[in-house]
């Protein structure tokens, strides 16, 4: 039963992020409510991980395979892209890997200084106590 | 046999699977960035259909029932993440940060790309939600009046040029904090570069799917707000 259970808590979810998405009239659709959802479950412990984990690891590494239906799609696409298609290509691969220097870089410059400071303070009061130390 | 496949229920399904398992035989064999299993499964797909004469709806019959699984397995990525709590709280503000410099690069690079080539505000409005994950994205280019089959279109694209060159790009723009590397995957590339990143290490998986939440957000506030400069 324990995977029965498993898959009914995250169906559960999937179905009240559905629910959510119709009720509110915001563009944020079901999985992202679903996402928010389960986060608050496992945090606020209404949810534990081992109530989930099996069938969630099971689905996420499943999870490229849900990609390609959709990407076979670009079959039926091409049509409309046929006249710009260079436009759209190139846009799409510059404004992909500007986004991923730009994402990765801030994120890392920021823990760095947040880490070179905090060892930084750490220091300071070392200093501090050997100083008071000293004067003692 | 036409007729066949056209009512059959498995084939969508069989033929993905099977040719994401060749795909994967591949990479395995030759260890090339090129050969992404996703990639190769879907030329095959598409290669397989049109040597077949199989319309994509005839495809879609079987393959649908792959594509119901992706809400709950988004949902899912709440667990590595929530597993990560802890570095999530302790950097929090590098996260926020990256991120939203992220959706802000995205947005304005397309604005620049758009204003280069000349493109209309059709075209404009479809491109903007492109790093983000596709049920938004569609609901974004809906509202703001953009060509929805093209929307899903660079979003995919955008995805399987995360999910085979994410890990290559990280390297040669020296990102290497993997709370880092998970944001880079997770803000450029939605889900698609996430599952790549959940490939790459547990911390990293957790922070790219933290980024599809918040990118997605932000992006529906900043579309919105980027369509009217164009």
């Amino acid at each position: 039963m324990k995977y029965v259970k498993q898959l009914g808590i995250i169906m559960t979810l999937s179905f009240v992020g559905e629910v959510l998405h119709e009720i509110v009239p915001l563009p944020i659709p079901a999985n992202i409510y679903g996402i928010v959802l389960m986060f608050l479950c496992l945090e606020c412990g209404i949810l534990k991980v081992s109530s989930v984990k099996e069938v969630s690891s099971v689905l996420i590494e499943v999870m490229p395979l849900m990609f390609i239906p959709a990407a076979v799609g670009l079959l039926d696409t091409w049509g409309l892209i046929q006249n710009a298609w260079i436009a759209y290509l190139v846009t799409t691969v510059v404004s992909t890997f500007v986004v991923l220097f730009v994402a990765g870089r801030v994120t890392q410059f920021v823990i760095r200084r947040t880490r070179a400071k905090a060892q930084a303070d750490e220091i300071d009061t070392r200093e501090d106590l050997e100083q008071e130390a000293k004067e003692a | 046999m036409k007729e066949f496949l056209e009512t059959s229920v498995f084939f969508g399904v069989w033929i993905s699977l099977a040719a994401y398992l060749i795909g994967w035989g591949i990479q395995r064999k030759w260890k090339l960035t090129i050969f992404n299993p996703l990639l190769i499964a879907i030329v095959l797909v598409i290669v397989i259909l049109l040597l077949t004469g199989t319309g994509y709806d005839v495809y879609y019959e079987g393959a649908k029932y792959i594509s119901y699984l992706m809400t709950p397995a988004t949902i899912c990525l709440a667990v590595p993440l929530y597993e990560q709590l802890e570095l999530l709280q302790k950097n929090y503000k590098a996260l926020l940060l990256g991120i939203l410099a992220g959706v802000l690069t995205s947005l304005c690079s397309i604005l620049l790309m758009t204003v280069v080539f000349g493109l209309e505000h059709g075209a404009y409005v479809t491109l903007l939600p492109k790093s983000i994950t596709t049920a938004i994205g569609i609901s974004i280019s809906e509202e703001l009046g953009g060509y929805i089959s093209i929307t899903v279109a660079v979003i995919i694209i955008t995805g399987l040029l995360g999910n085979m060159f994410g890990e290559a790009a990280c390297r040669l723009f020296r990102i290497t904090e993997p709370i880092a590397k998970g944001v880079a995957m997770g803000t450029s590339a939605h889900v698609m570069g996430t599952s790549k990143a959940m490939e790459m290490g547990e911390v990293e998986g957790a922070m790219s799917s933290l980024s599809i939440v918040v990118s997605g957000m932000l992006t529906v506030v900043g579309a919105a707000v980027f369509a009217m400069f164009l």
